[in-house]
């Protein structure tokens, strides 16, 4: 195994192993100092990355972090590489990408070209050569566009989760949520439910409740109840009404195991979904879900860095085309993600490694009340996160999730976006808000005094 | 029939769920009262983590009682560090292992069970609910004939830190009461870990859980009823975890507080 040396003045920095000079590079994480891989000093975290910015891409392609023979994600990155697509970045070094990627040439269509070249190793090397400002800016150049019922990720347009939970999977009780968060124009990325039991009946009712709801005011949007895979799998038999097939991935096998899952799996899920052709505008199944720390927390994660393990996450998304990939960024807690401060990080990092890679990104920005964190640092985070055109966030009614215990982002913090950004939801869906009374011709909501029509449906909930 | 104006309802529907739906708007953003009512209950989650452990106040409770007590603390010096560090609030500190070493031969060996009342994550939930369910408890366990280690008092403590104090104390089952991870609308919530066997190394699979124990939850009573079931299966079955899973529906293999 190669070695890495870096001098500084009269002391020289060795790190014996590519995975190690990847965590030594790392952004300060909690989670990294859990798993004993982070830098001791903060003059060892600049040696690392400085000499990560010498170190040529390719020699990614020569030393996989995991071994290909005894990790399929490994082996997925490694036979899915695309020669051609990276022709232009072979000569290069990280330090070098970086360059090339903030270049005011390199554009949307040129970014599109080398995503199929560029391995997540890759990726996550080149973001901890970047500030904040950098992941912003090359992210914003990306556009990933996905479609199912209506069209996702188009420049100048933020969508929204809608995330409805309830504690008891009440149907009216969820249906109450998603009311509220159409008339306050959210749902347009899907209408996801978390249930809160691994029940199959349960997941069913709730789809067919969606299913009928959007049937019933022809809404172009989708749904999907995040159970597992397995599950979806055995609904779809059923002729459960699927529009969407969720999973948590993480980027190890190990840490897939971990979560009952692997490749062959997701293949079939996959496949199955698009079988049905349920989507209208496009044919984009999946949606998947991945967080910084996964690994670690399933004691899966090699002597790796969560950041470069959560970009491997990506090359299993990538494999099957999904219509939304959500990095859950501060739900794992502080021993991964301490502060406002590292989730920032975690979530830039998670979004721009994703564009990169070419997925469709949105990110669930939140925190947990043992994190040192509050509203406000999710206020910046999704600031921030839409001036780098991120696909989607979530809409929780108050930001509150009264199922998973912890808080996320509301419908009125995408409204203020589009307001601040002059963003606009999903053409498709902004159309429909308009038909239904919920817009005015200036992209404004309806006021709460004014009748509106969706809440015919009502009087049946309350019964 | 009218058109429903959309404030109205929603407030109506309110009735349903607990979640935060039909808040009044000024622009897009939300009003002022809401924002308010948000930052209270994210205050008192926030108090519920950091509030210091007052665990002279236990400790007098529990003289009070008769109850003999030892306070512990686990390996993460202070909250920041227990915070950041899961593993260390799982062990005892050198100091406290001595403490459990000491304890006369004649109060530990060949006991039914060692009582465990750890801050966990949140403060609250012990100052509030902790003695009284040790007040729900002790007549059962009197009932029962179960004999009693020293009630242990552990500061910035997981659950698993009642693996290492069974094995020192050679209890036959332990029960943590173990302040939960506090949520906006519930930031007192107390959880019970009942392991048989305990030692260092058990794994989660080995434990049953008691959750959600607080006003508006789960009474003491109620907590007590089905810990006593479990105990008693516990002792009988010499086992704990998902082999011993009870039938009721109240009981949930997980908690918050890990």
């Amino acid at each position: 195994m190669t070695q890495y040396r870096f001098n500084l003045g009269s002391h020289t920095y060795q790190f014996n192993d590519l995975k190690t000079l990847m965590a030594k590079a790392s952004p300060l994480k909690s989670g990294d100092c859990l798993a004993g891989v982070a830098a001791l000093t903060e003059e060892e975290r600049i040696a690392a990355k400085s000499a990560l910015a010498d170190l040529p891409l390719s020699r990614f392609l020569q030393e996989p972090l995991i071994p290909y023979e005894v990790d399929e994600v490994t082996r997925l990155i490694i036979d899915s590489h695309d020669a051609e697509a990276f022709a232009p970045l072979s000569s290069m070094t990280v330090g070098e990408f970086r360059n090339w990627l903030l270049a005011y040439e390199t554009d949307a269509e040129q970014l599109r070209v080398v995503a199929a070249g560029i391995t997540p190793e890759m990726a996550a090397a080149v973001s901890k050569l970047m500030r904040n400002q950098d992941l912003i800016l090359v992210a914003s150049k990306v556009e990933v566009i996905s479609r199912f019922r209506n069209t996702v990720g188009l420049k100048g347009h933020l969508s929204t989760r809608l995330q409805p939970n309830h504690p008891t999977d009440d149907p009216q009780g969820i249906a109450a949520s998603i009311l509220d968060g159409l008339l306050n124009g959210s749902g347009d990325a899907v209408i996801g439910i978390n249930p809160a039991t691994d029940s199959v009946q349960a997941a069913t009712l709730l789809l067919q409740l969606v299913d009928e709801l959007r049937q019933r005011y022809a809404m172009p949007i989708q749904s999907c109840v995040l159970t597992h895979i397995t599950n979806a799998m055995l609904i779809m038999e059923r002729n459960g009404p699927v529009d969407l097939v969720f999973q948590s991935i993480a980027g190890t096998e190990a840490a897939n195991q971990s979560f009952g899952i692997h490749l062959a799996m997701l293949q079939e899920a996959f496949d199955g979904a698009r079988a049905l052709q349920r989507g209208t505008v496009g044919d984009n199944v999946m949606y998947f879900e991945t967080g910084q720390g996964s690994a670690l927390s399933a004691n899966a994660h090699h002597g790796i860095d969560q950041q470069t393990l959560e970009a491997r996450a990506y090359a299993v998304a990538r494999q099957y085309q999904p219509l939304l990939v959500n990095t859950v960024v501060g739900f794992i807690g502080p021993e991964y993600l301490y502060d406002g401060k590292q989730i920032t990080r975690a979530g830039l990092e998670d979004h721009f490694c994703g564009k990169l890679l070419g997925l469709p990104m949105g990110c669930d920005i939140c925190y947990t009340n043992h994190a040192e964190a509050d509203q406000n640092d999710m206020d910046n985070l999704l600031t921030l996160l839409a001036t780098a055109g991120v696909n989607f966030i979530m809409g929780v009614p108050g930001a509150d999730d009264i199922m998973l215990n912890y808080q996320s982002t509301s419908f009125h913090d995408a409204n203020y976006l589009r307001q601040l950004l002059g963003l606009r939801p999903a053409q498709e869906f902004e159309d429909w808000l308009r038909n239904m009374g919920l817009y005015n011709e200036q992209s404004q909501l309806l006021p709460t005094d004014q009748p509106a029509p969706l809440l015919e449906s009502l009087p049946e909930l309350e019964s | 029939m009218k058109t429903p104006k959309v404030l109205d309802d929603l407030r109506q529907l309110k009735a349903i769920t607990a979640a935060r739906i039909g808040l009044p708007r000024a622009g897009s953003s939300i009003a002022t009262d809401e924002i308010l009512s948000f930052d209270l209950d994210h205050a008192r989650a926030r108090d519920a983590v950091h509030l210091p452990f007052q665990v002279e106040a236990i400790m007098q409770q529990l003289a009070a009682r008769q109850l003999p007590a030892i306070q512990v603390h686990s390996a993460a010096s202070d909250r920041t560090v227990y915070l950041q560090r899961p593993d260390l609030g799982r062990q005892l500190d050198k100091a406290s292992q001595q403490r459990l070493a000491d304890v006369q031969p004649d109060c530990k060996g060949d006991v039914d069970l060692v009582i465990v009342i750890a801050d966990g994550l949140s403060t609250s939930a012990i100052h509030t609910n902790a003695i009284p369910l040790i007040d729900a408890l002790l007549p059962r366990v009197t009932a029962q004939g179960l004999s009693l280690a020293p009630v242990i008092v552990a500061s910035q403590a997981r659950v698993a830190i009642a693996d290492e104090i069974g094995e020192w104390l050679k209890a036959r089952v332990s029960i943590n009461l173990i302040g939960e991870r506090p949520g906006l609308s519930s930031s007192d919530s107390l959880g019970i870990y009942l392991t048989y066997g305990p030692r260092q190394g058990c794994t989660d699979a080995e434990r049953n859980c008691i959750s959600n124990i607080r006003q508006g939850g789960l009474s003491p009573k109620q907590a007590v009823r089905l810990l006593e079931n479990l105990l008693t299966s516990a002792l009988r079955l010499r086992l704990s975890g998902v082999q011993l899973k009870d039938d009721s529906s109240l009981l949930e293999n997980q908690g918050n507080s890990d």
